[in-house]
């Protein structure tokens, strides 16, 4: 579970965040929802510990996020793992050895047993032979299954994909979509998606979020989203072509 | 103010990279890797400029020396000792701050872009450690390698030149550079080179890692590179020279 409380960010004059105070649950696809510009990135971003809030508290089951915390913040973010809005994939090393990158860092494991977990984890996201290929080699929605892969890589507990299907065709992104729910299933745990795309919301999302002029604007769940009465969430909606 | 926000900035960038490593074993990897790069990637560069430079200053040295009053080992003795405490180290590293500055910054720069380096600190990786540090402990250690080469290659190229010119035989060439040879010259050079090794991969990995936007500003951060490498590696060469000369 992660919870915020009171969660606040400026740059320069601008609040980015305001006052923001919510509960993502464990085992649940929790979705941030909102305009370009409304603060989910940064909200995101701060979730990961990318960039440290001014006011207010990030707490990853019980364990705050605390910058001064330098061994506590990186017992933190080893339990994290994120897909990045470009995938953010090493460009000079190969897929397998993007997603054995994180193993090689963290574990003990023998070279074998890291094949191992690799191709486990390139299974999981439905990808096969493609360990020796670059990142330039492959396609876009191949690029953000390899994320996930290497996301997944270590027994982490939570997992923030950033915008997943931006770029991506509507089957792709369905793909996607569906398997970071498995995913989700599969290993129990916490995931905090960031999207504008309605599709996913209704598709996959368990929670919702919405940000408007980075303040938290409505919370409910997949059912509730349709029969608000939220003025901003609705004009969200109907802007979208759900 | 700027001056100093970004000397600051530089500093506690520096500062960052020295904490624990998550994986010394990698560190050195990467370190070797970097040497590789470094050394073996730039030595045709300095094998071509050593030689040229040495020949050059050969012969324009022997075309100003006209008078019968002074010895023709004279020349070997101002191109050895130019070579030695100058030409080398200094010319050297402002190609290599060209070469290999401008690599590490757009290397790290495009990494920035990529939200590859913000990859690496959600993974809780330490990412200016694991980028940079490699890169400046292999140019300290490699960066003094390249200008030893670029020595001999310099007084060979000096020898040729002045035997095929016919402006002095290989025999004054040597006596000549012995004549004044002392060894604080080289160690002096040495201690320019790996300061400038420092100065280069340092400012480079670091105008790299702060590089914001896109490709353009990858290209501006390579640029900047270059130029506050070479800048610093002036400023330095007459800071050392004032202090231990």
């Amino acid at each position: 579970m992660i919870e915020l409380k009171s969660v606040s960010k400026t740059f320069g004059d601008k609040e980015v965040l305001q006052e923001i105070s919510t509960v993502f649950e464990t085992g649940k696809i929790n979705l941030v929802i909102g305009a370009s510009g409304s603060g989910k990135s940064v909200l995101m971003r701060a979730l990961v510990g990318l960039i440290d809030v001014d006011s207010g508290s990030i707490s990853f089951d019980e364990r705050v996020l605390d910058f001064t915390d330098h061994v506590r913040t990186r017992d933190i973010r080893r339990d994290i793992g994120m897909l990045f809005q470009g995938s953010a994939l090493f460009n000079s090393a190969t897929v397998q050895d993007n997603v054995e990158f994180p193993l090689k860092m963290f574990t003990n494991m023998t070279k074998v047993e890291r094949l191992e977990r690799v191709n486990f984890c390139l299974k999981c996201v439905h990808l096969d032979n493609v360990n020796n290929k670059f990142p330039a080699e492959i396609s876009g929605g191949m690029k953000k299954r390899v994320g996930i892969a290497r996301a997944i890589a270590l027994d982490i507990k939570y997992l923030f994909c950033d915008e997943p299907n931006s770029g991506l065709d509507p089957i792709t992104s369905r793909v996607i979509d569906d398997l970071i729910k498995e995913i989700t299933e599969d290993f129990k745990i916490t995931t905090i998606i960031n999207t504008h795309d309605m599709k996913t919301v209704f598709d996959i999302g368990d929670n919702i979020l919405f940000i408007y002029n980075g303040k938290k604007w409505w919370e409910g769940t997949k059912a509730d989203v349709r029969t608000s009465n939220n003025k901003e969430l609705q004009q969200f909606l109907n802007a979208s072509y759900i | 103010m700027s001056f100093f926000y970004h000397f600051g900035h530089y500093l506690l960038f520096i500062k960052s990279m020295f904490s624990k490593p998550e994986k010394f074993r990698i560190y050195v990897e990467r370190v070797f890797t970097e040497m590789v790069a470094i050394g073996i990637g730039s030595l045709p560069i300095v094998i071509l400029i050593s030689v040229f430079q040495g020949a050059v200053t050969t012969v324009q040295t022997a075309y100003q020396l006209v008078t019968p009053m002074i010895p023709k080992s004279t020349i070997g003795t101002v191109v050895s000792d130019s070579t030695i405490l100058e030409m080398a180290p200094t010319i050297t590293c402002l190609v290599l701050a060209g070469k290999v500055g401008s690599h590490i910054a757009s290397e790290i720069g495009t990494m920035r872009i990529n939200e590859e380096i913000d990859a690496l600190e959600v993974m809780g990786i330490n990412s200016a450690a694991f980028l940079a540090l490699p890169k400046i402990v292999a140019g300290i250690i490699m960066i003094p390698m390249l200008v030893i080469i670029s020595i001999f290659l310099s007084e060979v190229g000096g020898m040729v030149a002045g035997h095929y010119s016919g402006a002095l035989t290989v025999n004054e060439f040597i006596q000549g550079a012995r004549l004044t040879f002392e060894l604080f010259s080289l160690q002096f050079s040495l201690i320019k080179a790996f300061t400038f090794g420092f100065i280069i991969t340092s400012v480079s990995s670091f105008h790299g890692y702060i590089t914001k936007g896109g490709a353009l500003e990858v290209g501006e951060s390579s640029t900047k590179a270059v130029v506050y490498s070479s800048v610093l590696i002036l400023l330095s060469d007459y800071l050392l020279a004032e202090l231990l000369l």
